[in-house]
């Protein structure tokens, strides 16, 4: 297949769609956003190429190939330990249309602090090629939540100019769906089974995005693939902000939530509908705003769904729906409610 | 001018163009970073400081500021080297020519903040080259020497300097410096990366994270290329000791300098019946004493190591093959083994067919002193030995209290 390409695209006209991505030194690029379905199609070409190992119905892929739509030139990514990781670089052979780099699980931000400093460097003696190099990292949840948070932590603090995308499947997938600090309450997985006492996880999901937002750094957002216009729009504004930036991605797995493959971005529609997981963003200026399909939902209540819209796709759930746990439903309810409510307190373009 | 160790080596970074400087404090080599602090603070250099939250981010920041193609440099003792550990082996697989100090502390617990070898040993297995200094001058010396073993096309392997704590790290002296212009071009002016013959370009391309020709790098190997790869590393080492002996006669030409032959330094052993063979800062005061016996006509020799890795087999061997007694001093130990110096020492001495004699003495654990003392009365306890011929036990402490 030959890829008609637009002139600010950094490939030659007729070549083939996977390519490397090339930014020859000194040339001026600056590639603008696309939202045109069509124009998309035909012009972009994501940085994560074919042939990649994962499986049918990950969101990953989708998450890192909607982001690098939003890439604005040259940019090098930093990968943790994990699905996407493994799956995506088992060598001789590579996914990545652009510089990758996987250094361990825990250190992903470390490393792209590594590449920042540099960037800057080679800058201030004057040996970058490149107006800007952008440094963009992929993170599961075990790797940001919990293994590799104080990397991520101090990063932030020393305020490196890299975006970090968590794309969050709730768990460890890679290594068989065991619990992590990002896995919901009362999920089932293979850490945290539904036995005849306990009913999944017991623990709630730790706040991550709200604790980068504590750090005070210039951007936050959460996302879902589903919702990839304004995924796209805020890959874009994390690699523009100067300094760290950071977005959490639902990333739903088949495999470990247990739901059928085609479902993969119904599933997360549906988190944002039942504001399970509300799509926002914040920055030091504006504070929390609400984005997307959750504004809607701001704006008309009726469109809110109850938790059990999310729930009854997932296997990972089922127990939930059966009679005797009602209370655990009724439960989940409530902590979504509240959660939301504090977040339209919270957001500057909630109607009051 | 006079400086301490860890000043020295904060001079020798200062002058080597480094671009990356990521550290996390650890006693006894806080004074490099705060004295490099200080140059970043006074805009003496256009460095990127990275005051990491650990060494373990130290290490992994080390590595992707090398991966871009930057000169990356760190410091670090006893637990932080343990902490980085993990880190230590990716940087030499992906073959990083990162250089770090450090500078040798023992390990926990009890916690003790003074010297031993401890640390060094912990990464002898990760794939970095080990270089000993044995005082100040020699670890400014070695740090800059270091940069141009690591980036080398033939090593490309990352470099540990090792500096006693407090013996070095804390001890003024006296030392030349060469002019940052010397430096620079004794450098080859900022780092160059590496090209590479990757099968989809087809051209060479950089060894870097590099936006013009895209690379991978840590990818995962299964078992169809893993041990391939670790092989290559391993080869990697074999053209370390030519390297090292290069840039120790450029040096030589240089200042006047050299330390051996860059891998080891013999004193007296042509005709030496016991023959010390060690590391570090003890190696001066063995040497004083050796000196001193020498007077008195008692047959004994040094042979201070200056590279532990790779390890110089051969070398050893032709220094040590004359000899009737060897006594392996270590800063170490390997509880329910040898030290980790022996059995290198042991390992290249076994397939001579008149082996000398081998004992370990452990000595100087925690920063305990080697004094001069101690040192004259194990080598004459050595004599006696040799004129009965029976060395046991073989494993002995120097200046520990029963």
């Amino acid at each position: 297949m030959v890829v008609k390409t637009l002139p600010e695209f950094p490939v030659k006209k007729g070549e083939p769609a996977y390519k490397l991505w090339l930014f020859e030194p000194g040339q001026k690029v600056e590639m603008p956003l696309v939202f045109n379905l069509r124009q998309l199609a035909e012009t972009r070409r994501p940085a994560l190429l074919p042939g990649h190992r994962l499986c049918a119905g990950c969101a990953a892929p989708i998450v890192v190939k909607l982001a690098s739509f939003a890439f604005r030139g040259p940019t090098i990514v930093v990968t943790a330990t994990g699905c996407l990781e493994v799956s995506t670089t088992i060598f001789p052979y590579t996914s990545w249309a652009v510089p990758w780099i996987h250094n361990a699980f825990e250190n992903a931000a470390a490393t792209a602090s590594g590449i920042a400093a540099a960037v800057e460097a080679m800058k201030k003696t004057g040996r970058l090629p490149y107006e800007h190099v952008d440094v963009v990292v992929f993170a599961g949840d075990g790797g940001t939540f919990d293994i590799g948070f104080q990397a991520l932590s101090g990063a932030a603090e020393r305020g490196h100019d890299f975006l970090y995308i968590l794309y969050d499947n709730e768990a460890y997938m890679n290594t068989g769906i065991q619990r992590s600090g990002g896995t919901p309450k009362y999920a089932w997985t293979t850490t945290s089974p539904v036995g005849s006492v306990l009913p999944g996880k017991m623990e709630n999901k730790k706040p991550i995005a709200e604790i980068m937002v504590a750090h005070r750094i210039p951007y936050v957002a959460t996302a879902t693939p589903a919702h990839w216009m304004d995924f796209m729009k805020k890959v874009r504004k994390g690699i523009e902000v100067k300094g760290p930036a950071f977005i959490h991605a639902l990333s739903s797995c088949d495999r470990g939530w247990r739901h059928d493959t085609a479902l993969t971005l119904e599933v997360t529609r549906r988190a944002v509908d039942t504001c399970y997981f509300p799509l926002w963003e914040w920055t030091p200026e504006t504070g929390y705003v609400l984005t997307d399909r959750s504004l809607a939902i701001a704006r008309n209540p009726k469109l809110k769904q109850p938790i059990e819209k999310y729930l009854e796709l997932q296997g990972r759930f089922r127990h939930l729906l059966k009679p005797e746990n009602k209370h655990l439903v009724k439960e989940l309810q409530e902590l979504v409610d509240a959660a939301w409510e504090e977040l339209l307190r919270k957001a500057s373009n909630a109607p009051r | 001018m006079t400086v301490n160790g860890d000043e020295a080596v904060a001079y020798a970074v200062k002058q080597s163009l480094v671009d990356v400087v990521a550290a996390y404090p650890i006693t006894p080599q806080t004074i490099i970073v705060e004295k490099f602090s200080e140059f970043v603070a006074d805009g003496e250099v256009k460095t990127e400081f990275v005051p990491v939250e650990s060494e373990h981010s130290a290490m992994s920041a080390c590595v992707g500021a090398a991966a871009a193609g930057a000169r990356a440099f760190t410091a670090t003792s006893s637990q932080g080297l343990a902490l980085m550990v993990e880190i230590l082996y990716i940087a030499s697989a992906l073959r990083l020519p990162i250089v770090m100090a450090v500078v040798n502390r023992a390990l926990s617990a009890p916690i003790n903040i003074h010297n031993d070898h401890s640390d060094a040993y912990l990464m002898r297995d990760s794939g970095w080259i080990q270089l000993f200094a044995e005082n100040v001058q020699e670890a400014y010396d070695t740090t800059i020497q270091a940069f141009k073993i690591a980036e080398d096309e033939r090593v490309l392997l990352p470099v540990a300097v090792n500096l006693d704590g407090f013996f070095l790290s804390h001890t003024l002296e006296n030392i030349y410096m060469l002019p940052d212009e010397v430096v620079h071009e004794f450098l080859g002016g900022y780092r160059k990366v590496s090209k590479v013959k990757v099968d989809y370009f087809d051209e060479e391309v950089p060894l870097a994270l590099n936006p013009a020709r895209p690379l991978s790098f840590g990818n995962l190997d299964l078992y169809d290329y893993y041990f391939e790869h670790k092989v290559q590393q391993v080869e990697a080492m074999k053209s370390v000791p030519e390297v090292v002996r290069e840039v120790n006669e450029e040096w030589f030409k240089l200042t006047g300098r050299r330390y051996g032959d860059g891998i080891l330094d013999p004193f007296e052993v042509e005709d030496a019946d016991v023959v010390l063979v060690g590391m570090g800062s003890g190696v001066g005061t063995m040497r004083s004493v050796v000196r001193r016996l020498r007077k008195e006509g008692l047959k004994v020799g040094l042979v201070k190591l200056r590279m532990f890795r790779p390890f110089p087999f051969k070398e050893v061997v032709e220094v040590l093959k004359n000899a009737k007694v060897v006594a392996v001093m270590e800063k170490g130990v390997s509880p329910g083994s040898y030290g980790p110096l022996f059995l290198e020492v042991n390992t290249a001495l076994y397939d001579l067919k008149s082996r000398p004699a081998l004992v370990n003495y452990v000595y100087g654990l925690g920063g305990r002193d080697l004094v001069p003392d101690l040192v004259e009365g194990m080598i004459r306890g050595l004599f006696k030995e040799l004129e009965k011929g029976v060395f046991e036990p073989k494993l002995r402490y120097l200046g520990v209290r029963e």
